[in-house]
């Protein structure tokens, strides 16, 4: 019988915080400046300059930390960690290692499977590097420090996920923690969270782990499922083969779907860790923790009860609210004016879903104001609009973020509801669907349908389409009536 | 009547009164470089038109009423590890020839405030690793007493810049001895504060966890009023601290009546020079006479200090000059092929001997496998010493000592011998381990002619402590002008 094969999987996530400046130095952490326009003589490495830590990357680090059940190092240190590269401006990155922030937590994940617990070995403070340009016209590379010195987290799980579900939830789980905690905006393609994957496989019911390897270059989630199934394929390959797995760092190429050796353990670079002389210890007192336990934010599984509670929405749509901070904000927002919970609820949950799905974008990405939905809900509401229009504006309150009111004012787009107007334009609609009309008398229900649809389209789908439907039967059966 | 033969305060005494101008007493300072500079190379980079104009600004501030400060218009040598805008800033090494800090340190930007002017950098051991100056990639410094002599390090530049008369007082930086030692042999006052009182911000780094900035001067009443101006707690610096008192120059008294002083009976064991322990077992004679209790003792693990602040100090210098690299600034190599030869090459021609030195010793007790063995048992060793310094100041207020086991040695004397040189910083390097103040004060000449210091050792935070019993002693001789500035710069050549 063939053998059956456990995958071991830990992952360390890297999570840029949501400072306003850097984490030692008052340089603003904006994306997007120009090249060493965020810079300064501490985040440059320039001689003599020193760090001084930003207290906003404490509290986030606690917070995360706190919402991951772990302990707090009450006397935690920053520890240099020396390597030579040219994103690195000192040649050594401020991190810690012998005493991180927070230590042993962990958080319940859910897949299909049922409830885990996961693990979280620490989480630790570091600074960011910056970031390597090369410049193919001149064949040389340039170097923006623009993101130095951005602080950064990592969480280091245990080895307690056993497939790329897991991992999944897991990372989910996390993400949603850190976004609800505003400690980040948790967006993988943009590089404000990434994971690294430590894998192992061995035999099912075997006690030791097996040599795992650790994956980087990991900016999806999808790309993470794929890097957990080829590296679990690839160890197994190699052990059915007899050979060996060698411990080392592999790049994962998503494009290839395959991982390349990066360095064995043999070449592992000896980092030369020693406390950071240049920062003293931060020493968490007691009631600083308690603050920050205080201003800890609701978190989804509670605001999830509380929407149960308050809102009586369905478990679907709760869960997808909830599944993203800013759509649970947005939803929350939108209901504080206009008390309609469940319209709120559809329209998130189907056009702004749609529209975000086509732009490729993320609930994150939403830029449209609470105001303004809640206007288009009152719209329809009052039956100022119908429906057809009312998804139309809704495309341009999505991308542009209008006042429906005075678009619809403006654009001309409230219902028609005039009588005369469309007992007019259906007038002309028979005129000139004469083949129709005799097709109806024929008994073709069908022509039905398509005269109220050519009306809609004359009046612009503006109209009622009930009104439509109640004055064409009418007036079909008058000139009937005046044919016989 | 000359002007640079003044001390700091006494200039700034004249300058306030208006009875010299800033202008004059720059363009002596300059007038003295003239004739000295050939021979002693105190200075890496002086800049005469800039000192000027900026002479002339303070003039013009101090006829305001703006400035009213003791060093307002006074002339100041600076330390070429200490940053300053618009002067080169250079470490004394080639990998930083030409380099141009954005910023200037914060203990230079406390004396611009007060009015000083800076006339230019000096001359150090390169990157401040060494004790004779003689290291720097600029040339060695002579020493202004003997100049077949070195004049100490690694502030060797600001301490013979001072002896000469080449600017009323200077900044240094002390690591494990480097104000207080070239204090000691060219004959001027150098005092190290307590870690954490001057603020770092602009140092560059050697070992950054016992680096600290000091005035170098004529005589103690300058030390504390420099000290006064350059101390202050700094929101830059995360290791500066705040201290209650900033006021040193309320310790300026000639009374020393009661004042405990235990000498370590294990600094005057073999090594040190007769004549040294002379001189500096007469200064406890003379504070004794003075009123002070005068007790030796045994201060105990004196001989693990070396080991200890070498592998501290190299562990840290190992990283603080990884960022010269010649990626962003200073020296990068000519020719080379891809990133990792132009950091080797680099490297490797841009950094000195000793430098290189330090840097592999730092990089083997900090990698895997040594860590425990030696840095982290440095450490322990650090914390051992402060315990031994923490119980001696259970018992006394000062602790007295030799700044070196000898005067300065002859000029290519020390290189060759690394662990000697390593040895002669034993009565200084415990200070920086333990974080305490100390003051270097001129109490002599040996036969050859050369100055002797005695150092003063307080607890920490007690500068006013040894800035009184360093001034009361100082009562007792006055100050010896260096015989360069005594019979004239002809007279000395002729006896050389």
């Amino acid at each position: 019988m063939k053998k059956q094969y456990e995958t071991v999987i830990g992952l360390e996530v890297h999570v840029e915080l949501a400072t306003k400046t850097k984490i030692f130095c008052a340089c603003s952490t904006a994306f997007g400046g120009a090249p060493n326009t965020h810079t300064c003589p501490v985040c440059t490495g320039m001689p003599g300059s020193l760090p001084v830590l930003n207290k906003q990357v404490v509290e986030y680090a606690m917070a995360v930390g706190l919402a991951t059940n772990c302990k707090i190092n009450q006397y935690c240190k920053f520890d240099r960690k020396n390597y030579f590269y040219p994103d690195n401006p000192q040649n050594y990155q401020i991190s810690q290692l012998y005493l991180p922030i927070c230590h042993d937590g962990g958080i319940e994940i859910e897949t299909t499977a049922g409830k885990k617990w996961i693990g979280i070995h620490e989480i630790h403070m570091e600074e960011d590097a910056g970031k390597l340009v090369h410049d193919e016209w001149e064949d040389c590379s340039l170097v923006d420090y623009n993101r130095s010195g951005v602080p950064l987290i990592e969480i280091v799980s245990e080895p307690d996920m056993r497939s790329a579900d897991e991992v999944m939830a897991y990372l989910d789980k996390l993400r949603l923690i850190i976004q609800y905690l505003g400690a980040s905006d948790c967006k993988l393609q943009e590089g404000s969270m990434r994971a690294d994957v430590n894998l192992s496989v061995r035999e099912v019911g075997a006690k030791e782990f097996g040599t795992r390897t650790e994956m980087k270059n990991l900016n999806s989630f999808k790309a993470i499922a794929r890097a957990i199934e080829g590296e679990k394929a690839r160890q197994i390959e190699l052990i059915e083969e007899g050979k060996r797995v060698v411990q080392e760092t592999r790049r994962w190429d998503d494009n290839k779907e395959y991982s390349y050796a990066m360095r064995s353990k043999e070449d592992a670079k000896d980092y030369r860790y020693f406390p950071e002389p240049d920062l003293v210890p931060v020493v968490i007192s007691d009631e600083w923790i308690a603050r920050i336990k205080q201003n800890q934010p609701e978190l989804r599984d509670e605001k999830r009860l509380r929407y149960q509670r308050e809102y009586q929405i369905p478990e679907y749509d709760i869960n997808l609210l909830t599944s993203s901070k800013k759509l649970a904000d947005i939803f929350e927002h939108t209901i504080a004016l206009c008390h309609k919970p469940k319209e709120v609820s559809n329209w998130l949950m189907v056009e702004t879903m749609r529209l975000l799905k086509e732009a490729e974008l993320e609930p994150e990405d939403i830029t449209f104001s609470p105001v303004h939905l809640s206007k288009l809900i009152g719209l329809v509401d009052s039956g100022s609009i119908n429906r057809t229009v009312a998804k139309e504006v809704f495309e341009h309150i999505f991308r542009k973020d209008i006042d429906p009111e005075r678009y619809v004012a403006e654009k001309g787009l409230a219902v028609v509801k005039d009588e005369g107007i469309i007992y007019h334009t259906i007038e002309e609609v028979l005129k000139a669907n004469a083949q129709s009309v005799k097709d109806y008398y024929a008994g073709k229900t069908k022509a039905m349908g398509f005269l109220v649809g050519q009306t809609m389209k004359a009046l612009k789908g503006k109209a009622d389409p009930g009104m439509v439907n109640t004055i064409l039967r009418e007036m079909l059966e008058k000139s009937c009536q005046t044919a016989e | 009547m000359e002007l640079m033969q003044l001390t700091a305060v006494a200039l700034g005494k004249k300058l306030k009164a208006r009875e010299v101008s800033v202008r004059e007493a720059v363009e002596a300072a300059y007038k003295q470089m003239d004739s000295v500079e050939e021979m002693l190379h105190s200075f890496v980079t002086t800049d005469k038109d800039a000192a000027l104009k900026r002479a002339d600004q303070v003039q013009s501030l101090m006829m305001e009423g703006k400035l009213t400060g003791p060093l307002a218009g006074v002339p100041v040598a600076v330390k070429d590890n200490i940053c300053t805008k618009g002067f080169p800033t250079t470490c004394s090494s080639k990998i930083l020839e030409g380099f141009m800090p954005p910023y200037t340190a914060e203990a230079v930007n406390r004396l611009l405030q007060a009015g000083a002017v800076v006339i230019g950098k000096t001359n150090m051991d390169e990157f401040a690793m060494g004790s004779t100056t003689e290291t720097s990639a600029y040339g060695i410094t002579r020493n202004p007493w003997n100049t077949a002599h070195v004049p100490g390090g690694s502030s060797g530049g600001s301490c013979t810049a001072v002896a000469a008369e080449e600017c009323s007082f200077a900044l240094g930086s002390d690591t494990g001895g480097s104000i207080r030692q070239p204090s000691s042999f060219c004959g001027v006052t150098g005092l190290k504060p307590t870690y954490g009182t001057v603020s770092r911000y602009g140092l560059i780094a050697y070992g950054s966890s016992l680096d600290q900035i000091g005035p170098i001067a004529k005589d103690v009443t300058d030390c504390a009023t420099i000290l006064d101006v350059i101390a202050a707690h700094d929101s830059k610096d995360s290791t500066s601290v705040k201290r209650e008192h900033y006021d040193f120059t309320s310790a300026l008294m000639d009374d020393v009546e009661g004042l405990r002083i235990g000498i370590p009976r294990d600094y005057f064991i073999d090594g040190l020079d007769h004549e040294v322990k002379r001189a500096v077992l007469f200064v406890a004679e003379e504070l004794r006479k003075k009123g002070a209790v005068v007790e030796e003792f045994d201060l105990s693990l004196v001989e693990y200090a070396i080991p200890a602040y070498y592998i501290i100090a190299s562990a840290e210098a190992s990283s603080n000059l990884a960022r010269f690299d010649g990626v962003k600034y200073g020296y990068r190599a000519k020719e080379y092929e891809g990133l990792h030869d132009m950091y080797k090459k680099t490297r490797s021609e841009g950094f000195g001997q000793e430098v290189k030195r330090r840097i592999l010793l730092g990089s083997f007790v900090l990698s895997s496998g040594y860590y425990d063995a030696y840095y982290i048992k440095a450490l322990k060793t650090k914390a051992l010493i402060k315990q031994a310094f923490d119980k001696a100041f259970g018992h006394y207020d000062i602790l007295l000592a030799p700044a070196a086991p000898t005067t300065a040695p002859e000029i290519g004397r020390s290189l060759s011998d690394p662990m000697q040189m390593y040895l002669g910083d034993i009565y200084t390097i415990s200070a920086n381990l333990a974080g305490i103040p100390g003051i270097s004060v001129p109490c002599g000449t040996d036969s050859k002619g050369l100055p002797i210091g005695v150092q003063l050792l307080g607890d920490c935070f007690q500068e006013k402590t040894i800035i009184r019993a360093a001034y009361a002693f100082e009562q007792t001789r006055g100050y010896q002008r260096c015989p360069l500035c005594e019979k004239g710069v002809s007279r000395v050549e002729e006896t050389i």
